[in-house]
């Protein structure tokens, strides 16, 4: 913990001890040489990235996002986590060319949080439909939804009496 | 079929109903839409403890193509409604569907943003079972009572006489209209 104090001095706002790991709270600006030190400096060696998160703190803290990176050292079987923070439209910056495995992560984040991955090769929805419209797991979005009918709109099924379902006009839930 | 076209003017029409039902009933071969924990279930009922053999449902098929009857068992998402309608369409007429289980009639305990809200709002659907899972023998219970309803079915029914007509209306709008389909 010391060594990272002393090493990436200008990398980070600060690092604790929380719960039995450390926890470096990054700054953006040179977060990329940073996990790529992490994971090449035979003094710290943390090869795999075991998870990677966004977090939303709608209205409890000053930027909405967080990212939040858990790696670990194969060797040492130490865990360290990496947490950056995003304004509501800042890009995160993608770590998939020091880890390949943060490919569909990042995706799921992107698709789930919003937040858009700078350097990722195919910055695409991986869970939600194509065509869906909104990021399901911001704090802000409603559990039944916005209404989605329109992903289902060419089969859905005429019902007798009413008007066709594309003239309906549905702002809240899906029924 | 060829027998609504051909029989189905004649005087025996009741009596060839009736044959008719009865060979359809007792041979629903089921296409297992399985999606979720639903479909545990009905494996349960294809093994001997409950055996829906006897009621002649042994073979399921997954291929549409050779299936009678649609088991929807389990969720169904917006991402995998036009999966399942495609499946529907697939397959040929006679064809009946069983939604099995809360989540494929109503949405189920997910009333959420990615969850279809109950499949007959895509596919016509003859019965609903409810339960979360349902019970094996109320799998059974459904089949029973559709094989009632299946030789109560003249050949006559609406839906077989005039296939393009109930193609276009009664289920759902095909992306264009059938236009000519020989029975």
């Amino acid at each position: 913990m010391t060594n990272l104090k002393s090493r990436f001095a200008n990398s980070f706002y600060h690092i604790e001890e929380n719960r039995g790991m450390v926890v470096v709270q990054a700054r953006k600006e040179h977060f990329l040489s940073l996990m790529k030190s992490l994971r090449d400096d035979p003094a710290f060696g943390f090869d795999v990235l075991m998870n990677l998160t966004g977090v939303d703190f709608l209205g409890k803290k000053e930027t909405r996002f967080e990212m939040v990176y858990i790696l670990l050292s194969s060797k040492t079987l130490s865990r360290i986590r990496v947490k950056v923070a995003l304004a509501e439209d800042e890009h995160a910056l993608s770590v998939i060319a020091i880890w390949k495995g943060a490919n569909w992560p990042e995706r799921e984040v992107y698709d789930l949080m919003g937040i858009y991955f700078d350097g990722h090769p195919l910055m695409e929805r991986l869970i939600m439909p194509e065509g869906y419209i909104g990021h399901p797991l911001r704090k802000d979005f409603p559990i039944q939804g916005l209404g989605e009918d329109y992903l289902v709109e060419s089969i859905l099924r005429p019902v007798k009496n009413q008007a066709a379902p594309a003239n309906q006009e549905e702002p809240t839930g899906n029924r | 079929m060829g027998i609504e076209r051909h029989l189905g003017q004649s005087f025996m029409a009741t009596s060839i109903s009736q044959v008719v039902g009865w060979a359809r009933k007792y041979s629903l071969w089921p296409l297992p839409f399985a999606t979720a924990c639903c479909s545990i279930e009905f494996m349960s009922t294809m093994t001997s403890d409950f055996d829906i053999a006897r009621f002649g449902a042994e073979r399921p098929s997954f291929s549409p193509r050779q299936a009678d009857l649609m088991l929807v068992l389990g969720t169904i998402t917006y991402k995998m409604a036009p999966v399942m309608w495609k499946a529907y369409q697939t397959m040929a007429e006679p064809k009946w569907v069983i939604c099995v289980g809360a989540c494929a009639s109503t949405g189920g305990m997910f009333d959420t943003y990615a969850v279809l809200q109950g499949i007959d709002r895509v596919i016509p659907v003859d019965m609903y079972v409810p339960g979360c899972p349902p019970r094996p023998e109320m799998i059974l219970d459904a089949l029973v009572k559709l094989q009632q309803k299946i030789s109560k079915e003249s050949i006559n029914d609406p839906k077989y006489r005039d296939r393009v007509e109930y193609l276009n209306n009664a289920l759902a709008p095909l992306s264009e209209p059938v236009a000519n389909v020989k029975g």
